[in-house]
């Protein structure tokens, strides 16, 4: 398959096995395709340091995976990865969240929450795309809602969103791209 | 009847001992725990195969040729690997640093304890001293790099999220390693914390039994059991600090792992 996403907000929409995970891990090199090329940019991403890679492709997973701690640790895990101290307060309020948040257990919030901590978490890396892996899937319809507002309201980040659902795709996104059974269907 | 101060022991007294099997095949027959094979297999094993190292080692002695000790040694070091390399199925290229562990750990803990004059370099020390580093090192890696296995696969989305964030294998493996390391350690830390109070460890047992005086054969215990608890952390740090890799690709992704 062939695909080219431009920046601003692009949807990749395709009922469940139809590829769009591997698809997106694909574009900050979890994964490496069986042949082909993944290009960023022009550059053959294999070209690249898969570590800056991710600092500027940031992912935020179908399901919260929270390192142990506190929200203002998640928030400065990435960046102290590589040796440095950012304020976890912005990052939290862009993802939807106040700053009570940033002191309380993150494994000790609802789903909701700790999806929102993740997307914070993605953001503290400043990244020029950011990549949702079907972000509410498992949240209910407050929660999806708040989630969504968040991503609205983020400027000067492109999104490529994977999801199932049309209607997302739609509130979300400028493009959608269709999927089927790993081919773009036209 | 066994003399004090003196270690000789006729196969009389080995074979009166058979009345203990003779017990304990009574209660798996009666209590139904069909381990009635089992027993005499064990039995026979252990009479076959101590008999025979004893053979082994008593010409090692004879001999008082340490390249013969090393070669024993080495043959240790191999089957210990084979049989890590058993348990730990589950963690792609294990054989590699489970060799590697168990040598190191043998090499460094009989280096250090002859250096440092509390053994003699004879056969009489390096071979039984060999044996229990060799041993206790195998198990402590066997367990270390079991854990790792399943901690990789239950962790694998934590370890991916990390990943993705811009971490190195290593950050993303850090607590996982650290958690595979320690309970690979606890069994020997646990058991050195209780001894001689909920069990006499083996090496006090036999001295005493064989006349020594009790001071002197909790000395060499104790002596033992700290030489034990260096080589169960070398090991283990070589074994999960190497084999961890295995999971990842040069480009810090998570290779596809069928489950443990």
């Amino acid at each position: 398959m062939s695909l080219s996403i431009p920046s601003g907000s692009t949807a990749l929409l395709g009922p469940s096995g139809s590829g769009k995970s591997t698809l997106l891990r694909l574009l900050n090199r979890l994964a490496d395709p069986d042949d082909g090329v993944v290009r960023f940019h022009g550059t053959d991403v294999r070209e690249l340091d898969p570590l800056e890679l991710r600092r500027r492709v940031g992912l935020v997973p179908q399901l919260p995976a929270p390192v142990p701690g506190t929200v203002a640790d998640n928030v400065r895990f990435g960046p102290r990865l590589e040796g440095r101290e950012v304020d976890p307060e912005a990052p939290v309020r862009l993802a939807g969240l106040d700053a009570s948040f940033l002191d309380r257990d993150a494994s000790r919030l609802s789903v909701g929450e700790q999806q929102r901590v993740m997307l914070a978490r993605a953001l503290a890396l400043e990244p020029e795309v950011l990549l949702l892996d079907e972000p509410t899937a498992s949240l209910d319809a407050d929660a999806t809602a708040a989630v969504e507002r968040a991503l609205r309201d983020l400027e000067g980040v492109s999104l490529v969103l994977v999801t199932h659902d049309a209607s997302q795709a739609e509130r979300l996104a400028e493009r959608t791209v269709r999927l089927r059974e790993g081919r773009v269907a036209r | 009847m066994i003399a004090a101060g003196t270690i000789s022991i006729s196969l009389g007294e080995v074979a009166a001992s058979l009345a203990l099997i003779a017990v304990a095949i009574a209660v798996s027959f009666w209590r139904r725990a069909e381990l009635e094979q089992d027993i005499v297999v064990a039995v026979v094993r252990s009479f076959v195969q101590l008999t025979a190292v004893g053979y082994v080692i008593q010409a090692i002695f004879d001999s008082d040729s340490l390249l013969l000790v090393a070669a024993l040694l080495a043959g240790m070091v191999g089957f210990g690997a084979w049989t890590a390399r058993g348990r730990a199925r589950a963690v792609p290229g294990a054989t590699g640093p489970i060799v590697l562990a168990l040598a190191v750990a043998a090499v460094v803990t009989l280096g250090l304890v002859i250096g440092l004059g509390v053994f003699k370099a004879e056969p009489r020390y390096l071979v039984p001293v060999g044996g229990m580093v060799i041993g206790n090192s195998m198990t402590a890696v066997a367990v270390a790099l079991n854990r790792l296995a399943d901690e990789m696969h239950e962790g694998r989305r934590q370890i991916e999220a990390m990943l993705a964030l811009g971490a190195t294998s290593f950050q993303a493996a850090r607590a996982t390693v650290a958690r595979s390391l320690r309970s690979g350690m606890i069994p020997l830390v646990d058991s050195t914390k209780t001894t001689g109070i909920v069990f006499f460890p083996g090496t006090m047992v036999g001295m005493l039994v064989a006349g020594a005086e009790p001071v002197d054969a909790v000395r060499l215990q104790v002596i033992l059991l700290w030489v034990l608890l260096g080589a169960v952390a070398l090991s283990g740090l070589i074994a999960v600090s190497l084999a961890y890799r295995g999971f990842f690709t040069d480009a810090h992704q998570l290779r596809e792992q069928p489950p443990p």
